[in-house]
């Protein structure tokens, strides 16, 4: 078969960091990234923090993420999400298709976070909808978003307390026993993937997991 | 967004009072015609102060859509397409000029809930796309006349009063002229005169640049020369973005938010924009400017091409062919170097070369020494550390660049080895500079010409040693020796330099 030729150059490719090695069998998080303090057993102390909390235990199946989100990719993504240059999706199929189905399923069930009509009509586009896309798989905009502040303004206690950051699409129905995966372009402290795993979970979904384009 | 019909005009969809079936972008629709002018209209000045002279997108306009609206229906301003079908059936971008496929990309847009094609050369001014207004205004510019506005208590040289005053002509009668001055001409005070004369008379003067640190150098000393006249400074990120003024410093890109502002245009180092970047400056350029106005060129190395349109008489120029100190250019010699590739990859310099960086530590003589490439700056940095561990290399994605050419004008870096990036802008007392590999494709004529011209710029220090490391001599680098030659006989001829 032939090989696709690469959109970027070599000195670009060489710059993106994909996650790999040791990780958290929950998070995704790379182990060799962070202090081995933060490391208990197979997890890290967020997943560990997450477990404890009756809330949200049990929730989020796991997360995985395709690039180490350094310098280099927060500037490619904000040349993507808040410049517009849609085209530069292009730039993450091959590695996300191939860091996809290592973990999950062909018949995945894709639910790309969505945004705020104000905000996606800013933007013009739907980031974590155009990564959804070079999957292949089914997608099922099962969610919207209410409109209220940007989620990174706010800190992890002010995430959480936001109660309700998404509701269910009254005109969607949800087949319960499909495997469904979240789709984002960054996951931070994992809230938002795990308020929209909580809104399909409520609405009968078995298990609800997530993948991201980046992770920090 | 999408325009819709109604009440026998054109607006928003999103400000319709009817739900409508046929709603389109604006590049999908014939050109929205001018609404005619109401004088009793309670226009914002604000708005049209934010307004004037600029080609803005809605997104860049604080004020509300119904108020732009308003503002469009009375005649005060229109609405332009921001992507165009060319004759060939591709896509032109109408801010930035861009016509070339590869640069414009689709999406399905949740603006125009269309598949919508974008302009990727100028995004970063905010995205362009088919359903993308371009807003302008429909008030001319405010012009305000000054009295007297120069106050500069320098002299000019000879050369330089020649070139000044064919400035001032140029922009008294509206022309295009290319000033060709060399390096270290004083090029700057050369448009005190003309500019003078432009404001006198209520023009509008923009001065263009390529690069943002010139912009930042220049500014200041136009506010001295011109204390009673508000001059801004544009780049990326400046806090003048939307403020007016008679007097405007702006880098390239910013001049795409201009359209028909200025009465004088002038470009300077017109030759430095990087072949790909010319064709978006000189549309820019042009829509920036008003019908009639003035463009003036300036430059230390004109494009071969203009040089020949010089000579032949097709391009009005104003040559200034010596120096302000009335000193000749250091004629730059040639040294065949050999191999010199090898002999860097085995960890080792020419002989010659490392005699000449030898020679400026012992004599204390601050050096610049060019590379082609980073790849190449690295290992000869490694190997000259051997002579001096203070030696550096200094590289445009070097994120400790500022600092290493500041410890090189204190002194605290013997010699500097560097790419292009220092080939303009870099002015330091005693200075000498070698190229190694001047044969190298990225030394252009215009490149070897600037290189040489680092070199004996002050008048305490007229004088220095310019050479070119070579392993095959070049056209370029021929064609850079006779120019410097050349201009210095025509110095020599007018009687421009001083008699030794």
């Amino acid at each position: 078969m032939l090989k696709q030729t690469d959109v970027l150059c070599h000195e670009c490719r060489r710059s993106f960091a994909l996650i790999a090695g040791d990780l958290c069998e929950c998070c995704g998080r790379p182990f060799d990234r962070v202090d081995e303090s933060y490391r208990q057993g197979e997890l890290c102390a967020d997943c560990v923090r997450w477990k404890r909390d009756n809330a949200w235990r049990g929730v989020l199946t796991k997360n995985r993420s395709v690039y180490v989100y350094d310098a280099f990719m927060k500037e490619v993504i904000a040349r993507w999400k808040f410049r517009g240059d849609y085209a530069l999706v292009e730039a993450f199929r091959s590695d996300m298709c191939r860091e996809f189905f290592c973990h999950f399923p062909r018949d995945s069930l894709l639910v790309p976070i969505p945004l705020s009509s104000a905000r996606l009509y800013e933007r013009g586009f739907n980031q974590a909808k155009a990564l959804a896309e070079l999957l292949g798989c089914p997608i099922l905009d099962a969610l919207e978003r209410f409109d209220s502040a940007k989620q990174s303004k706010k800190s992890r206690h002010e995430r959480l307390e936001t109660d309700r950051v998404f509701h269910l699409r009254s005109d969607v129905l949800l087949p319960a026993d499909a495997s469904f995966v979240l789709i984002d372009d960054i996951y931070t402290t994992g809230t938002t993937v795990r308020h929209a795993a909580r809104m399909l979970r409520e609405a009968g979904a078995a298990a609800v997991s997530s993948f991201t384009l980046a992770r920090s | 967004m999408r325009f819709v019909f109604e009440q026998g005009k054109w607006l928003p969809e999103a400000l319709a009072k009817e739900k409508h079936k046929d709603r389109r972008p604006i590049s999908r629709l014939p050109d929205l015609p001018s609404c005619e002018k109401n004088p009793e209209f309670p226009f914002s000045p604000t708005l049209l102060a934010f307004l004037e002279g600029r080609q803005l997108l809605i997104d860049d306009l604080p004020f509300s859509l119904e108020q732009i609206q308003a503002h469009y229906e009375n005649g005060y301003l229109r609405y332009q397409k921001g992507i165009t079908q060319t004759e060939r059936g591709g896509y032109r971008c109408e801010r930035c000029g861009n016509e070339r496929a590869h640069l414009f990309a689709s999406f399905h847009c949740a603006r125009c809930e269309e598949s919508c094609t974008y302009c990727r050369q100028c995004l970063m001014m905010g995205r362009v796309s088919e359903c993308t207004p371009l807003v302008v205004s429909c008030v001319s510019p405010k012009r305000i006349a000054y009295d007297r506005p120069l106050v500069w208590s320098g002299k000019l040289s000879h050369a330089q009063q020649a070139a000044a005053e064919a400035v001032k002509q140029a922009i008294d009668r509206h022309d295009e002229l290319t000033v060709w001055a060399v390096c270290g001409a004083g090029k700057t005070e050369v448009l005190f005169p003309g500019i003078a004369h432009a404001l006198e008379r209520g023009r509008r003067v923009c001065i263009a640049t390529p690069r943002m640190d010139v912009v930042l150098e220049l500014a200041p000393r136009f506010k001295q020369a011109f204390p009673t006249v508000p001059v801004i400074a544009l780049y990326g990120g400046s806090e003048d973005r939307f403020k007016q003024a008679p007097l405007v410093m702006a880098t390239t890109h910013q001049l795409l938010r201009f359209y028909r502002a200025f009465d004088v245009m002038i470009i300077d180092e017109v030759d430095a924009f990087p072949y790909s970047v010319e064709p978006m400056l000189q549309y820019a350029a042009a829509k920036a400017r008003c019908e009639p106005s003035a463009l003036i060129y300036l430059t230390a190395t004109p494009h071969p091409a203009w040089q020949r349109e010089i000579q032949k008489n097709k391009r009005m120029a104003a040559t200034i062919p010596a120096r302000y100190h009335g000193y000749p250019l250091p004629v730059p010699a040639f040294e065949w170097c050999g191999h010199w590739r090898k002999q860097v990859q085995k960890g080792r310099l020419p002989r010659n070369v490392l005699a000449w960086a030898n020679e400026r530590i012992q004599g204390g003589r601050p050096a610049l020494l060019f590379v082609p490439h980073i790849a190449l700056l690295q290992q000869v940095v490694q190997i000259l550390k051997q002579l001096d561990a203070r030696i550096e290399g200094v590289h445009a994605e070097d994120s400790a660049r500022k600092e290493k050419v500041h410890a090189f004008r204190q002194g605290a870096i013997p010699l500097l080895v560097t790419t292009t990036i220092l080939e303009r802008g870099v002015t330091i007392p005693r200075l000498d500079v070698a190229v190694l590999g001047a044969e190298d494709d990225l030394f252009t004529e215009g490149a070897l010409v600037q290189i040489a011209g680092r070199v004996g710029r002050s008048a305490q220090h007229p004088n220095g040693d310019v050479r070119f490391f070579h392993y095959g001599k070049t056209k370029a680098m021929i064609a850079a020796k006779r120019q410097i030659v050349r201009m210095n006989r025509l110095a020599q001829e007018r009687g421009l330099l001083k008699s030794p």
